[in-house]
């Protein structure tokens, strides 16, 4: 069985960024309480005429010339995503036309909160894998909602990820595996324009439990233990998260730290495990192995195991690294903030 | 509701203002944005085919929006610049992104962005607009 897994990966972030001193500013709180609790200093904001769909396009042009494959050799086009721009007409039919793949092409949507992004790499694996089709491009992306005011305005960012999966990888995926329950930590009813959470409650029972029992089947599965990996990525939904949860499973700083994208970029939902996973895979070296675990509301985590390939020496600088969208930065004051993320109605 | 009068024209337009896709003449080389079917230099004897621009161009001049027109209110202030291809066509488009420093004969590159929405309830149309290049991205 040959190997199969990412051929090609890319980020993107938008330019813009808002520092937690400027919205702690407009509410009166504690900037240096909340960088402390939270291990975030700023987060990316959307341009006022970016979303999902332009994020998804920009962060999947990168993928493809990393993979160096022709668009028309995609059979499949998945865009998970908790802020697709329509609630009815997919953002992957604009995505695919946007990238000039055929016609012939299999296209959804994937919703799961902040984890339908791995939920689309996890399919395109599959397809592959049977056979269906040569090769699918998985993509993570969202321009994440927060009511003005609410604790989550200091995290709730804009970004993505997209992976070519296929044969000839650059990273070969050794295995994956999901842990699913129906736990409501976090929700956003139809015609709502900002989600509720349940504070407290998403910390030990939907985070905390769902990484840590997906991350410990994978390497149950594979008989490998923390050392194993040299790179380890989860799901940011703020510093100090992933940083417990690493701790929790035994992985080091160190292992954490090329993926740890959360700190001056903010959580991008459903961009934010797989810009962490690009990286990573922007630092990994041929033979290291690289572990993400993302994790969605609602609840669920989808854990894999990456062994990294000779490939990738001579594909990673085909494209822009993670690293020039996080240096690449122009601070807005808050009243900017508001205007770029349409929060006033006009 | 129905919104019906630009989505027949979005729909038939949609692959040229995705990607920067015009014609070529095969006999002189010329390249057109937006396609044309017809070479003006060689009349009937051009051999017109299809053609994706590369991206490469310049900004030949450029202007700043302050009022617009309506369906743009929301993007103010923003820069309108006439594009000169690497091939030799030139186009005009939004510039997008950080426009303080925008300058004559600054390279750019295109980007895929949203260009306005009709309306909360219609359609968004997408397509093409360009950033000031930094060297680091083709
Ligand atoms: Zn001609």
């Amino acid at each position: 069985m040959p190997e199969i897994g990412i051929v090609g990966y890319g980020a993107y972030i938008p330019r813009f960024r808002i520092a937690v001193e400027e919205i702690a500013r407009v509410w009166g709180e504690n900037a240096e309480d909340i960088k402390n609790g939270l291990q975030v200093y700023e987060k990316s904001v959307p341009d006022i005429d970016e979303d999902t769909v332009t994020i998804a396009v920009e962060a999947a042009k990168n993928a493809i010339a990393r993979a160096g494959i022709d668009p028309k050799a995609i059979g499949a086009v998945y865009v998970g995503s908790e802020s697709h721009p329509y609630v009815v007409k997919p953002s992957g039919t604009i995505v695919a036309e946007a990238l000039m793949t055929s016609e012939q092409v299999m296209v959804a949507d994937f919703e799961f909160a902040c984890k339908a992004g791995t939920a689309a790499m996890q399919c395109c694996y599959g397809l592959v894998k049977a056979g269906v089709i040569e090769y699918g491009l998985a993509i993570g992306a969202d321009t994440s909602q927060s009511r003005p005011g609410d604790a989550l305005e200091y995290t709730a960012a804009a970004g993505g990820g997209a992976f070519i999966i296929g044969k000839d990888p650059l990273a070969s995926i050794e295995g994956t595996v999901s842990f699913t329950t129906d736990t409501s930590d976090f929700w956003r009813r139809e015609g709502e324009d900002y989600p509720s959470h349940g504070a407290r409650f998403t910390g030990k029972p939907a985070y905390f439990r769902h990484v840590t029992s997906a991350t410990k089947l994978l390497l149950e599965r594979l008989s490998l233990k923390p050392s194993d990996f040299q790179h380890v990525v989860f799901h940011m939904p703020n510093g100090k998260f992933p940083q417990a949860a690493a701790k929790e499973l035994g992985f080091t700083a160190d292992q954490l730290k090329a993926g740890f994208v959360v700190s001056h970029v903010g959580n991008s939902y459903s961009g934010s495990s797989l810009v962490g996973l690009t990286a990573a895979l922007d630092a990994a070296q041929p033979g290291e192995r690289v572990l993400i675990t993302s994790y969605g509301s609602g609840a669920g985590a989808d854990s894999f195991s990456f062994v990294v390939t000779d490939r990738i020496l001579e594909r990673r600088d085909k494209a822009p690294g993670t690293d020039y969208y996080i240096k690449r930065k122009h601070n807005v004051d808050y009243g900017t903030y508001i205007k770029l993320k349409r929060k006033l109605k006009v | 509701m129905v919104h019906n009068s630009s989505v027949p024209l979005y729909w038939r337009l949609r692959k040229s203002k995705y990607n920067l896709i015009g014609t070529r003449c095969k006999t002189c080389s010329t390249a057109y944005y937006p396609a044309r079917h017809l070479c003006q230099k060689c009349r009937r004897k051009g051999e017109i085919e299809e053609f994706k621009f590369s991206g490469q161009g310049k900004i030949l001049s450029y202007t700043i929006i302050r009022s617009a027109p309506a369906g743009f209110e929301r993007y103010t202030p923003y820069a309108v610049a006439i594009i000169e291809l690497a091939e030799g066509a030139t186009i005009s488009g939004q510039v997008t992104g950080k426009i303080e420093d925008i300058k004559i004969d600054q390279p750019v590159i295109p980007v895929f962005r949203k260009i306005y929405e009709d309306g909360s309830g219609g359609l968004i149309h997408y397509g093409i607009k360009w950033e000031i290049a930094d060297g680091q991205r083709a």
